[in-house]
């Protein structure tokens, strides 16, 4: 039984798999050459509130994790309901933890450098 | 005697649609989507973490340490400035492994029983590598490199010389004869313990940097230009003089060379949280090796138990490129 639910994926997927590793090898070099360079017009521009590096780093990421979950934890053959219960779910809240504590982060920021303490001791 | 039995079967009317039973409405097996539901709580609580170290540098905004500086070590190549070059190599070879344990669950599903193994086999090994490779950098990290100075309000002070060159404390501290030493059980109270002392104190590094006019004191402030503040020789001076309270090498719970002691409290934690699942990981896959050499699953007729830990440890490789990006890259 175990058997016919694998059964129409016989054929071997191991040239998609090393697509997939190539993918991911190009943009890690990528990134690491970007941080170890740091290119000056990318640390110079800033959008919402953070360098333009900093953003290509994190799109890089959630691409690398695209491929990863995708390709290599085989969510593209997964049904719709599985894919969204997994994904959908662990993206909003995600999402929304990293949305309260960065701006309660910067919110202590403020206080620290515009507030009454000084630290310089 | 037949009639009795279907008085006590309930038909729900439902039987052979998705949700009537004996189904697997997702398309996945039981085992399987359990897995999913593990990793997607897993993947939840490594985003606690990272969220909470994001919430700590948004905090320290303009005092964070730079990790470039941090971990520039590589093996063989002692005394060279090598920004990125191990930890990248640590992602390769994690990646690698992945692509491993995904060609074994690809010869699983062909029922290929030596290719599986030796996929899970080198598997294995990148799992042990990526261990050990950790561990030399952790060791890196808490032995620390140049030393530093900290403040009564809990501040790092580095030392620079006239270049910007970072310099370390055993270049710049005046040795005397009479330095404390270390409490061992064996020399007075045995009861009593104390972590390591360093061997300069405050004083010999006072008395060196009196000594020497090529010394200036680099503070983990940002400057417009985005790099860590040098102070004057006179600026320097005041702060030794009025707010260092003691050394401070290599990094630990409570101190760290590099900058704020939650810098070092997040690494151990989020980098050994993720190590811990890569260590069970190895010890899964193990398991799931000797089940394979057995021939377990080919008598099962099935290698998806493959294809779950397979999973687990997709999801591993899957949180270490978030760790990677927000403490080496942004």
């Amino acid at each position: 039984m175990a058997h016919d639910s694998t059964a129409h994926q016989h054929e071997s997927s191991t040239k998609r798999i090393w697509q997939v590793f190539g993918i991911l090898s190009v943009v890690t070099i990528v990134e690491v050459i970007l941080g170890i360079f740091r290119p000056p017009f990318l640390t110079e521009t800033s959008i919402v509130g953070m360098h333009l590096l900093n953003w290509i780093f994190i799109i890089l990421t959630l691409y690398k994790a695209y491929y990863i979950a995708w390709a290599f934890m085989h969510m593209e053959h997964e049904t719709k309901g599985l894919r969204r219960a997994v994904v959908w779910s662990g993206v909003f809240l995600a999402i929304y933890l990293i949305f309260i504590l960065l701006t309660e982060g910067d919110y202590i920021y403020e206080v620290y450098k515009n507030g009454y303490i000084a630290w310089d001791f | 005697m037949t009639s009795s039995m279907d008085a006590t079967v309930v038909r729900t009317g439902t039987e052979g649609k998705t949700w009537g039973g004996g189904n697997q409405p997702l398309g996945a097996s039981y085992g399987k989507l359990m897995m999913w539901f593990f990793i997607l709580s897993d993947a939840l609580t490594f985003t606690g973490f990272l969220s909470a170290y994001g919430f700590s540098r948004f905090k320290f905004m303009d005092s964070w340490p730079i990790a470039d500086e941090v971990f520039n070590h590589f093996p063989f190549l002692h005394g060279v400035d090598a920004p990125m070059y191990y930890v990248a190599l640590m992602t390769f070879i994690l990646i690698f492994s992945s692509v491993t344990m995904v060609l074994a669950v690809d010869a699983g599903h062909q029922m290929k029983q030596g290719k599986v193994t030796t996929y899970m086999f080198l598997t294995i090994i990148g799992g042990l590598i990526f261990l050990g490779s950790q561990a030399w950098e952790w060791s890196n990290f808490i032995s620390g490199e140049y030393g530093a100075l900290k403040t009564k309000g809990g501040k790092i002070l580095q030392f620079v010389d006239g270049e910007g060159h970072r310099v370390a404390l055993e270049d710049i501290a005046v040795m005397h004869e009479s330095e404390r030493a270390t409490h061992e059980s064996n020399k007075g109270l045995w009861f009593e313990s104390e972590s390591t002392v360093s061997e300069f104190t405050l004083e010999s590094i006072k008395e060196g940097f009196a000594a020497n006019d090529d010394l200036y004191i680099r503070t983990l402030d940002f400057n417009e230009e985005g790099e860590k503040t040098v102070l004057s020789r006179a600026e320097s001076q005041n702060w030794l003089d009025n707010n260092a309270v003691g050394v401070v090498e290599g990094a630990n719970l409570t101190e760290n060379e590099y900058g704020p002691p939650l810098f070092a409290d997040f690494f151990f934690f989020i980098t050994g949280f993720h190590g811990f699942h890569v260590a069970s990981g190895v010890v899964i896959n193990i398991i799931i090796f000797f089940n394979v050499i057995l021939g377990t699953y080919e008598r099962r007729g099935s290698y998806e138990m493959v294809e779950k830990v397979g999973l687990y440890w997709h999801f591993v490789d899957l949180v270490w490129v978030f760790v990677f990006t927000f403490f080496y890259l942004v």
